[in-house]
């Protein structure tokens, strides 16, 4: 009877559902760490597919096998909760981009593992002239791109060009490249008044040379960016704008496969310059977009690698059996804004007064879970020129309303204050940090009232000008303290970046002089000068340099985050 | 029949110029710049004037919607504008992502949902009956995100059963041909990757399928209690047919109507309506994708995006109504 073999087969798709339910423990737990894998990975890297492991995944549980040191299977899975834009270095600037491409691409020099100190990369080695005007660069010999092909000399000078020349062949600008970046961090492009490089020169195959026309502080920080990585011209060739989804460098692991907003997967090259490195066959970079749900893969052993801890859980992590955390050092300011050039925000009276009303401490107790450190200059500790000396706006509400009362604000006022819609790491919590910020300011007699908006239209907003008080923070990315200041509180970043519209001649004249100094003595100076001023004038309340965190399963070695966001993971591997 | 489904298909057209001239307008008229939203909060203001004037953002508003209507009448959905790629061509891994999750909760919804109304209707009253349709009400209101962590700290953290996310052992991926993974491993003969995907979709299948299982429970059972209460189930019974013969042969037969159009309305929304347990299980599929697509202002995807939903909407509708008359001869079109 047809109903009668309909209804059988009803039932026993009922009953696979209920098998599959309480599927045996045994057969995910082999999922989860699949140790016989390994060798299969190793070579295959033209296809996302491991074809050599047919039937050992799911059936293979781990009754009996000793532990070795290392484990067999050296495949790390690093999750996090966005996937990259792109995979061109160069033309994007988010996190999670340089996050992957640095383990694909090398730039001429790379940051120490847990400083912005440079050290050698693609370069072996590098001579300032005297005059702070030529720099030559000493190429690593015998170096391949994934492609097989050599880098040398002639492959830094096309990537430079190929930034730099807005008509070079492979600028892809009508594609909608954009090399923002480097024109931030090198004063434009080709043709520009300010473009600081003033010519390139292949000296020999592992000799270059660049030119600059004035001397410029920043630019051995810049040649360690993983901004200014050096792709492979055949591969440009070959690929032409979609070199983006098909990266090839000089890295330890060459690019596999990328499904958008799931997974990006690369093996390790055979081939890397440095032998013995890296010590993992295969990354995988999967987004998990939900924090609590990355939390339960990690414990689960689904993942090994987690980015973007909440602070709250991190005391519970540390202490877990088979889990460890890791932090990273700070490197961002998360700020509160004035709009200075508006009333009554244009007196610093009434600026200081705020700085006194915030207390800083309970915010980072109360949101940061005492991962953050209360901030007294608007530049993290760790960059040149930090000043220590700096006494504090310490909290104080009753200087707060001297402050206020001097300024002719006795009975107080009323103003928005503008909270930002997303997390972001130096504010993980930006509508408490509101709320707590909002009770701070009653108790000095001031109202504020706490004004949202979605992301894109907050930061066009803000250049407008329409804000009065507006949190906001900054991410350091080259260890370049004139990243932070330039950027921030300098008059030609109005409005881009130095959205208080903060504007002091003196400061920008110490920028300036900054920038041009080769001295780094010279520098420091001039920058702590700068913020000293900058303390006085108070155009923003700097309230925290906060500290990100990770957690990873305790199988993960020698994985030290770096403070720029991203870190190469050459060393990093998987005991048992 | 044919003249039916045809004019029907042809209903379709003003129904899809309507929704994409909706979305664009709301799209465009929303505040927030894409090209600043491309080169995040710390780029340069000529940086982001480059970009907008290379991605056409500068044109009129009709000018945009013209020439992407053009494009759409050519079978090209468009460009993202920030992957740089044809629309036409990434889209299917997420639609096939979606369409396998949405079928898995589906055939879910519809075995547990028609099973449990049916047993209602038959044992009214009963404790089984008071039971289901206590749960059933509990599934219409449960939150999905909710439901999603609770499955994954029970089933993935603590008991260790079932995957907590994606689709696939990301150390053992399994090759796409046609994007369903199911299928795929089968291709492959692979029944161990077929086995993994399996349990990666337990989870946000029920997930997804809760609050559909629960609908279809109300409505089956109410549907049926109409039909067991009239006379002609009375004469069969009578007549010494089996219980079981009754209540789906020729009871639920007749009940089935309106829970078919639930059924259809249901998988219409959860196509579109996933992108919690997407979000929460991090599924690659198209809620997830359109969603990406609005914090990174891709105006061509989310216009694409959910003009296709809207396609599948409306086609899915049609197949139910056609249905209608498959199942009960006596409607005719």
């Amino acid at each position: 009877m047809r109903k009668k073999s309909l209804w059988l087969i009803i039932m026993s798709l009922t009953l696979v559902l209920f098998l599959a339910a309480c599927g045996d423990n045994n057969e995910t737990g082999g999922e989860a760490d699949n140790n016989n894998n390994a060798a299969e990975n190793d070579g295959n890297n033209d296809a996302a597919v491991n074809d050599g492991n047919d039937g050992n995944d799911e059936g293979n549980n781990n009754d009996g096998n000793e532990a070795p040191a290392a484990a067999e299977d050296q495949t790390l899975i690093f999750a996090r909760g966005g996937d990259s834009t792109s995979l061109d270095f160069a033309s994007v600037t988010d996190g999670e981009t340089s996050r992957v491409t640095l383990q694909i691409y090398e730039s001429l020099l790379k940051f120490n593992q847990d400083s912005f100190e440079v050290e050698p990369g693609l370069a072996h080695d590098w001579d300032i002239s005297d005059d702070g005007l030529t720099y030559t660069f000493y190429l690593r010999e015998g170096v391949k791109f994934h492609d097989g092909t050599d880098f040398n000399a002639d492959a830094v000078l096309t990537n430079f060009n190929r930034w730099s020349d807005p008509d070079h062949e492979f600028a892809f600008i009508d594609e909608g490249y954009n090399y923002a970046v480097y024109g931030n961090q090198f004063g434009g492009f080709q043709g520009d008044e300010d473009h600081v490089i003033d010519e390139i020169n292949v000296l020999d195959d592992y000799t270059i040379e660049f030119v600059l026309k004035e001397p410029f502080g920043a630019f051995i920080q810049n040649m360690g960016m993983s901004y200014f990585a050096i792709t492979s011209p055949a591969a440009l060739e070959e690929y032409g704008a979609d070199i983006q989804e098909n990266p090839v460098g000089t890295g330890p692991f060459q690019f596999v496969s990328w499904d958008r907003d799931d997974r990006i997967i690369l093996d390790k090259f055979e081939d890397y310059w440095n032998e013995g490195y890296p010590k993992l066959d295969r990354v995988i970079f999967q987004v998990i977009p939900d924090n609590s749900a990355r939390l339960t893969a990690l414990r689960s052993g689904e993942i090994d690698i987690m980015d973007g801890l909440n602070p709250d859980d991190y005391e519970a992590i540390a202490n877990e059996p088979g889990l460890q955390v890791f932090e990273r050092e700070t490197n961002n300011i998360g700020y509160l804004g004035f709009n200075t050039d508006q009333e009554p925000f244009d007196d610093p009276l009434v600026r200081q007064a705020m700085h006194h009303a915030v207390d800083k401490e309970t915010l980072i107790g109360l949101l940061y879970a005492g991962l953050a450190e209360p901030a007294k200059n608007p530049l993290p500790p760790a960059y040149l020129g930090y000043n220590d000396d700096i006494e504090p706006y310490d909290y104080n509400p009753e200087r707060a309303q001297e402050l206020l009362a001097e300024a002719g604000f006795e009975d107080g006022f009323e103003f928005d204050l503008w909270t930002m819609p997303v997390a972001r790491p130096y504010m993980p919590d930006p509508s408490r940090a509101a709320e707590v910020l909002q009770e701070n300011f009653a108790a000095v007699g001031l109202t504020a009232n706490i004004v949202t908006m979605e992301w894109a239209t907050y930061l066009d907003e803000i250049e407008t000008g329409a804000q009065d008080v507006f949190m906001l923070g900054w991410s350091g990315t080259n260890g370049d303290s004139d990243y932070f200041l330039g950027n921030l509180l300098s008059t030609p970043s109005i409005p881009t970046s130095n959205q208080t519209f903060y504007s002091n001649s003196e400061v920008d004249d110490l920028l300036t002089q900054a920038r041009h100094a080769v001295e780094e003595s010279d520098r420091e100076q001039y920058y702590q000068e700068a913020l000293e001023l900058i303390h006085e004038d108070s155009p923003m309340i700097t309230l925290v340099h906060s500290i990100p965190v990770l957690a990873g399963s305790d199988r993960v070695q020698n994985y030290v985050p770096h403070l720029s966001t991203s870190e190469p993971l050459t060393e990093v591997e998987l005991s048992e | 029949m044919l003249a039916y489904t045809i004019r029907r298909l042809l209903m379709l057209i003003p129904v899809l110029i309507g929704m994409s001239l909706i979305t664009f307008s709301i799209i465009h008229l929303i505040p927030g710049n894409p090209a600043r939203v491309i080169l995040g909060d710390q780029a340069t203001a000529t940086a982001v004037a480059n970009l907008e004037e290379q991605l056409g953002l500068n044109e009129p508003f009709l000018i945009q919607y013209g020439q992407y209507m053009l494009g759409l009448l050519q079978g090209d959905l468009g460009t993202s504008i920030r992957t740089n790629t044809a629309i036409s061509g990434d889209i299917w891994p997420y639609l096939a992502a979606t369409f396998e999750l949405t079928i898995f909760a589906m055939v879910f919804a519809v075995i547990v949902g028609v099973n449990a109304g049916i047993i209602s209707a038959w044992k009214q009253n009963s404790w089984f009956d008071y039971t289901a349709m206590v749960i059933a009400l509990i599934g219409v209101s449960m939150p999905i995100f909710w439901l999603g962590l609770m499955q994954q700290w029970v089933f993935a953290q603590e008991l260790g059963w079932l995957p907590a996310f994606g689709r696939e052992n990301p150390r053992n991926p399994i090759e796409s041909i046609t994007h369903f993974n199911l299928l795929d491993a089968l291709i492959h003969g692979q029944l161990d990757q077929w086995w993994t995907s399996f349990k990666h979709l337990v989870l946000p299948g029920i997930a997804l399928g809760t609050i559909p299982m629960a609908i279809i429970a109300r409505m089956t059972r109410s549907s049926m209690l109409e039909v067991l209460r009239s006379d002609y189930i009375r004469t069969i019974e009578a007549k010494g047919s089996s219980t079981l013969s009754v209540i789906y042969r020729h009871g639920f037969k007749n009940a089935v109507i309106p829970v078919l159009t639930v059924v259809g309305l249901q998988t219409g929304t959860l196509l579109g309506g996933a992108i919690l347990t997407e979000t929460i299980f991090s599924w690659p599929g198209i809620g997830r994708y359109i969603y990406e697509a609005i914090g990174n202002r891709d105006y061509p995807v989310i216009q694409s995006g959910i003009l296709v939903i809207a396609t599948m909407f409306v086609f899915i509708n049609l197949i139910v109504d056609l249905l209608y008359s498959y199942i009960d001869p006596r409607i005719k079109y």
